[in-house]
């Protein structure tokens, strides 16, 4: 690893990223020559219209893209194939949409954070599951509940506990919160905020919500049809100015003061 | 005379820990106007539109002084002339047309058959008027998505397909139950827009529902907030803003904005008086 004096170290670094499934006449490219950098400790935003390649990134990271080709660097080391080690687990987790869809219908939250902890090799794991539901705001008494017996908001709330379960350092947030009501969005968002703080974590979020991104992130990159047309301070996005045709387009489809 | 009124509508289900009312007591007008209700899940903003069309699923029960469409109570029809009622004069889109559109049938059947529903005509005048109402949703190229499978088109195209159903029989209202929520930020407001626009050429009333508190702003006149089953405030939409109910601020306020930025989003604190108290208007 290389480490420049008072630079930091980008926890995520992605060059050249080409991602696409089948193969012959029937090849769609759903990322193209993709690059970005997160440095440790930041929340990175993409944002795009559906099919435009943003979650695809995020499979292609965690190994859930079949093809890829280019470069995408962990924390330094890169990334090869599809095979993702313990390590890299142990770094990176990911939050999906659709809490209900990705939560077992019939494990209890007991179940499946002690199945995740036993995962990681956490030895002490009734402590680590009491501070895990502490850390994301859910009661003890939610503990031996199955998902249908919790609401969106917590459903996600035990999402995160699972994802934080092996202390990772970098979360990749795939659209977390567009399944909940802008009230428990809040929370969900505050307490994604709390956590980046309190852990130092690295987030890369996928969102097609822009004062969302705005929010929570300091950069953020624009993207259309596989490809990242704009990458910019989330402050140049505030004031309006982005440069890219997009990126314009995009704003201006929000309706959101 | 308004197209609609409602008075002290109540939607409820017997269920084993008893009788629970998912509507309790909403009571509005509706004219040849644009009216959002916004609301949570679980407000009943859904179930209040299905009541107008007694859509209500069994076991629920629909009770009210009365739910008049141009002064008669459709409470007092029998099911088949409810039934001439649903899609003629009253007509739905739902969320997603990829659930509401029948998979195995060509949109343009499905159209045809949505106008010979309501019209003695021959099959070739109700292909014309397919073809037409296809090109006054903005359809580029009807011909060709008259043969396509629902599968066939995109998500938009979709939706516009089934506006331009349920406009096919020339409706007096139309119910909008979350209409782009399905849909892409890009084509949200583009759907929204042509939908706007029939509805103001054909001086329909429009009742737009939606969690979507900033879409609902723009594209209606009026909005009801809803909050435990019933109306908490009625405001005009230029001035949602101001807004007075503490429900309505809270929700507004724990929206993130591109024009502010604030380090952690106000959370909502909800009052259990809120689900009793008496409602304001803006």
């Amino acid at each position: 690893m290389r480490r420049e004096s008072g630079v930091r170290l980008p926890a995520l670094e992605i060059r050249g990223l080409n991602v696409w499934f089948g193969s012959g006449p029937d090849r769609v490219d759903a990322v193209r020559d993709a690059g970005l950098s997160v440095v440790t400790g930041m929340s990175f935003g993409l944002v795009g219209e559906s099919g435009s390649g943003k979650s695809t990134i995020l499979k292609a990271i965690t190994g859930l893209a079949p093809n890829w080709s280019g470069e995408m660097k962990i924390g330094g080391v890169a990334l090869s194939g599809i095979k993702r080690d313990r390590n890299f687990f142990r770094m990176v987790q990911m939050v999906f949409q659709d809490p209900y869809a990705s939560l077992h219908p019939r494990h209890t939250m007991d179940r499946m954070l002690s199945e995740t902890l036993h995962l990681h090799g956490v030895s002490d794991i009734e402590f680590r599951i009491a501070s895990l539901l502490d850390d994301v705001g859910l009661a003890r008494r939610f503990r031996f509940r199955y998902p249908h017996q919790l609401s969106g908001g917590q459903r996600q709330r035990a999402a995160i506990a699972r994802a934080l379960a092996g202390k990772p350092r970098i979360l990749l947030l795939d659209e977390p919160t567009s399944a909940l009501d802008v009230s428990v969005q809040a929370e969900i968002l505050n307490l994604l905020t709390d956590l980046r703080r309190e852990y130092g974590l690295t987030y890369l979020m996928v969102s097609h919500d822009l004062p969302v991104i705005a929010h929570m992130c300091e950069r953020l990159a624009v993207m259309s049809q596989g490809e990242i047309v704009e990458i910019m301070d989330t402050d140049t996005l505030r004031s309006g100015r982005p440069s890219h045709p997009h990126s314009v387009e995009l704003l201006s489809a929000s309706s959101a003061p | 005379m308004s197209l609609i009124e409602v008075d002290d509508l109540r939607v409820k289900f017997m269920t084993r820990k008893g009788i629970r009312e998912a509507v309790r007591g909403v009571s509005f007008s509706l004219g040849r106007e644009r009216l959002g209700i916004v609301g949570e899940s679980g407000s009943g903003k859904s179930m209040t539109a299905r009541a107008i069309m007694r859509l209500v699923p069994r076991p629920g029960i629909i009770k009210a002084n009365h739910i008049r469409l141009e002064g008669v109570d459709l409470l007092d029809l029998p099911e088949r002339e409810m039934r001439a009622v649903r899609g003629r004069r009253i007509s739905m889109v739902m969320q997603d047309a990829k659930f509401s559109l029948n998979p195995v049938i060509t949109v343009g059947d499905q159209i045809i058959e949505a106008f010979l529903q309501h019209n003695r005509s021959t099959r070739a005048q109700a292909r014309q008027r397919a073809l037409e109402m296809l090109d006054a949703v903005l359809i580029r190229d009807p011909v060709r998505v008259m043969r396509a499978y629902p599968h066939e088109v995109s998500g938009g195209m979709g939706q516009l397909v089934m506006i331009a159903m349920m406009l096919i029989a020339g409706p007096k209202l139309l119910i909008a139950d979350e209409p782009t929520s399905a849909l892409d930020v890009s084509v949200q407001r583009q759907v929204m827009g042509i939908m706007d626009d029939l509805v103001r050429d054909r001086g329909m009333g429009l009742l737009l529902i939606s969690h979507d508190i900033n879409l609902v702003a723009e594209f209606c006149d009026r909005i009801l907030i809803m909050y435990a089953g019933r109306i908490v405030e009625v405001c005009e939409a230029g001035r949602l803003f101001g807004a007075r109910h503490p429900y309505t601020r809270g929700l507004l306020n724990s929206l993130p904005r591109l024009d502010q930025r604030r380090s952690r989003l106000s959370v909502l604190n909800r009052d259990p008086a809120w689900a009793d108290a008496p409602g304001v208007r803006g």
